[in-house]
């Protein structure tokens, strides 16, 4: 018996043993669906740019955290004025960036100046547009002056649009990004994979990963045989929901529904007859049923959404009953605009699976209270040009996944047509609030107005699908910004 | 000779030219703004009107035909808009793929396609014909793409024989390369060869009815040189040129298995550079395709010389 002890122990040990040297695994492999076009975040507005490098190659002097917090990154500190417009940044010391240059104000300052400049070619100009003068007093600090309050600075600044470049390498970037992050871009076989490595100077806590390489798989199909058969251990945006059940079932794989900051709206022409009428709107909104769109069209995952906001942010209001499914109402509304015999619209939908397949789940709503939908299938080529620039449609299905956007609805030009005074007076109210409780209420006010005009049909917050091995720890749930954080990814 | 070599060369320069100009114009009315696909919803008009300017975009199409073509024939052949590197270097990358792809897919083809075409013939009508037609008839029937789900789901899923998908590259090493490749040419290969060997098998039936063949066989040869050496090799005629067609295909028409297997390749960077308007990667790359089909059908061409003497002499060489 003792004996009998005595192996079960060393089998134990053995087992420990064994346990250990699997633990030191220290690579992975991420599979994304589409290739980023370049790897430069500061000169393109595509989601897979910074889903490669952001957090991983490149820093800003914010950086925006799994829950969607604000933390210091580039900067140690800062401090606000108290009229807002004044930001003092406290640079931490001893950065480098990755070809060995040190990083200083002189680098914060150029950065910022390319994005505003006149020849910028930065997707997201629009949130520098309020800096006034960006002023470097010593290499550890820097002044940013801005021209009026804007309460969204510090989350703003850390998009990866604004992150940190290096003069020296700013033309390179697109090809050989330099940045301050944890991970080195190692090389990039096009169409294939992007490698990164573990930054051994890294000013922070270092990578837990020795090796990533990101696998581009844009087959819903190989995307799950790739995972299957162990080829790739994590997809943190899953392109096939169809076969989670599939994952979840499978021991081997750890499947996580998370949430993304995409608003999936059934966006509305409010200018062109007959949606100008706010009763046509109102019908629409009320022949939509939401939940069959979820479950036919996205496999039952999805929160429906009220407004133009994502549920899990603090000031989010429930507004998900103003417009119940309800045909009869839409009916009577219909019949009220003058429009009983019935209606014909265009639907041009853009090519994601939750537009294809959740614009023929709507037309067929639709039709059952008499709006004829013609869908017109576009690339995204053509719905920039056609529906976002021309603003020639009159219902598209698209998901808006910027973070905190809700001041779309404000713009003076937007592809929805919406005008409202009133609505853009609570968003510059909300642009000089830096208070989160004044803040909070302003957003409240912002979703409930635009949900009173009915202005688009808000249908659902898109979900985000994780699937990955069982034994990596890690990786975001949600994805409060457009990132593959892989900084905190470890194997367990 | 050489008059038949020069006008197979002028006939080049002349398609090539009909090309650039069909394709240049095609993308010319095709909407889409480049910058607007880079720039995204949140593009400020000033952002695009630079960013068109960088891109030569703001120029009038005229002249950025010409400095197109101008670029082709010094072998400039221009940046990508979206990925920001020279295309050549691009293509060069994508052809290290596709060629070796399409070289193993249409060997094990033709392989495997002439041996069963000649024997289905040679057996006309008995149970190897039978056999060999149905295998073919499913071959045609059954969807690449799907035969390829299946391979990837028996080799790579259950057996973990061969990777799912991917491409090591071949600084991996020669065996790592060819391993990632022998599924997807397995899938571009069958239902090529099946519609190879039947071209192959009604092809040796018409020869085998020829007068020749009977006299060969009143000669006093048996049946089976009679089959390799006269029947075979007459009937390979109209097989070659199936091979040239689906040679072009290969090369260029395999964007659904390069889908499966995710593979860097020619069909997905055409596909990829439509769906991105990354218009020079496009025109590019029709030219490249156009000049390739055409260099092909001049091997075939010089294929049928090889194999039939009669098109060899003759007015030709004068």
């Amino acid at each position: 018996m003792k004996r009998h002890f005595a192996t079960l122990s060393l089998a134990a040990g053995l087992a420990l043993a064994a346990g250990q040297a699997l633990a030191a695994k220290d690579s992975l492999v991420l599979g994304m669906v589409l290739e980023p076009p370049h790897l430069d975040p500061t000169a393109g507005a595509a989601a897979a740019i910074d889903e490669v490098v952001y957090a991983n190659v490149f820093e800003g002097l914010t950086r925006i955290d799994r829950n969607g917090a604000v933390k210091p990154a580039l900067a140690e500190s800062w401090t606000v004025s108290d009229d807002g417009l004044t930001y003092i940044f406290k640079l931490r010391s001893g950065v480098n960036f990755h070809d060995g240059s040190a990083f200083d104000s002189a680098d914060v300052k150029y950065s910022l100046d390319r994005a505003t400049a006149e020849d910028s070619t930065n997707a997201q100009k629009g949130l520098f547009e309020p800096i006034a003068k960006v002023e470097t007093p010593d290499p550890h600090t820097v002044r940013i002056t801005l021209a009026r309050p804007t309460g969204n600075f510090l989350f703003n600044l850390g998009w990866g649009d604004a992150v940190i470049v290096a003069p020296e390498n700013a033309a390179d970037n697109k090809s050989k990004p330099v940045g301050t992050g944890p991970f080195v871009f190692k090389r990039w076989v096009k169409g294939d994979r992007v490698e990164l490595e573990r930054n051994g100077a890294y000013w922070g806590s270092p990578a837990k990963l020795a090796n990533a390489t990101i696998k581009i798989i844009p087959d819903p199909a190989a995307a799950a045989a790739a995972v299957m058969a162990g080829d790739v251990d994590a997809f943190a945006n899953f392109p096939a929901p169809e076969t989670m059940a599939q994952f979840e079932a499978d021991p081997r794989f750890e499947v996580v529904i998370g949430s993304t900051e995409g608003e999936t709206i059934l966006a509305m022409n409010n200018t062109r007859k007959p949606l100008d009428d706010i009763r046509v709107r109102r019908a629409i909104a009320h022949a939509v049923d939401r939940k069959a769109v979820i479950d036919g069209a996205m496999f039952g995952y999805g929160t429906p959404i009220g407004s133009h906001f994502a549920p899990h942010h603090p000031a989010y209001v429930d507004l998900t009953g103003r417009y119940p499914y309800d045909p009869a109402r839409a009916k009577a509304l219909l019949a009220e605009a003058g429009h009983g015999a019935g209606l014909k619209l265009t639907l041009k939908l853009p090519p994601p699976s939750y537009a294809r397949r959740g614009g023929e789940i709507i037309a067929a709503q639709l039709a059952q209270v008499g709006i004829e939908a013609e869908i017109i299938p576009v690339e995204w080529a053509q719905w920039l040009e056609q529906v976002f620039r021309g603003t020639d449609y009159d219902l598209t299905i698209v998901s808006h996944t910027e973070p905190m956007d809700i001041g779309i609805y404000a713009r003076d030009t937007y592809y929805f047509n919406y005008k409202s005074a009133a609505f853009r007076d609570v968003i510059a109210k909300l642009n000089a609030a830096v208070e989160d409780k004044a803040r909070y209420a302003l957003m409240a006010d912002a979703q409930k107005t635009i949900a009173e005009d009915s202005v688009n049909v808000f249908l659902f917050q898109l979900a985000k699908h994780g699937v990955w091995d069982a034994k990596v720890e890690g990786l975001w749930e949600n994805s409060p910004v457009q990132a593959n954080d892989l900084t905190e990814v470890y194997w367990k | 000779m050489a008059v038949y070599l020069s006008r197979r060369l002028a006939a080049l320069a002349i398609t090539l030219l009909v090309a650039s100009l069909v394709v240049f114009l095609v993308l010319e009315v095709l909407p889409g703004d480049p910058a607007a696909v880079m720039l995204g919803v949140n593009a400020r008009e000033d952002t695009l009107a630079a960013l068109r300017s960088e891109m030569g975009l703001d120029r009038p199409a005229a002249e950025r035909y010409l400095r197109w073509l101008g670029g082709l024939l010094t072998g400039e052949l221009g940046t990508s808009y979206t990925y920001g590197v020279a295309v050549g270097e691009l293509i060069a990358e994508r052809v290290a793929l596709s060629l070796p792809l399409a070289l193993i897919a249409i060997v094990l083809s033709t392989a495997i396609a002439i041996p069963l075409g000649v024997t289905a013939a040679a057996h006309r009508n008995r149970a190897a014909d039978i056999g060999i037609i149905g295998f073919t008839q499913i071959g045609i029937a059954v969807p690449n793409f799907w035969f390829a789900i299946l391979l990837i789901l028996l080799f790579a899923v259950e057996l973990k024989w061969l990777p799912a998908g991917g491409f090591a590259g071949w600084d991996a090493g020669l065996w790592p390369a060819l391993k990632t490749l022998l599924l997807p040419a397995v899938a571009l290969a069958l239902p090529q060869a099946a519609i190879l060997a039947r071209v192959t098998r009604s092809s040796v039936l018409e020869t085998l009815g020829e007068d020749y063949v009977r006299t060969a066989r009143a000669k006093g040869l048996d049946r089976r040189a009679a089959l390799w050496r006269h029947a075979v090799r007459n009937a390979l005629i109209p097989v070659v040129t199936i091979m040239g067609l689906q040679f072009s295909f290969l090369l260029a028409g395999t964007i659904i298995i390069e889908n499966v297997f995710y593979l860097p390749g020619l069909g997905r960077l055409i596909f990829q550079a439509i769906a991105q308007r990354d218009l020079i990667v496009v025109k590019d790359v029709v030219v490249l395709l156009a000049g390739t089909v055409v260099v092909v059908n001049f091997a075939v061409d010089m294929a049928y010389a090889a194999l039939d003497p009669r098109l060899r002499g003759g007015a030709h060489d004068l």
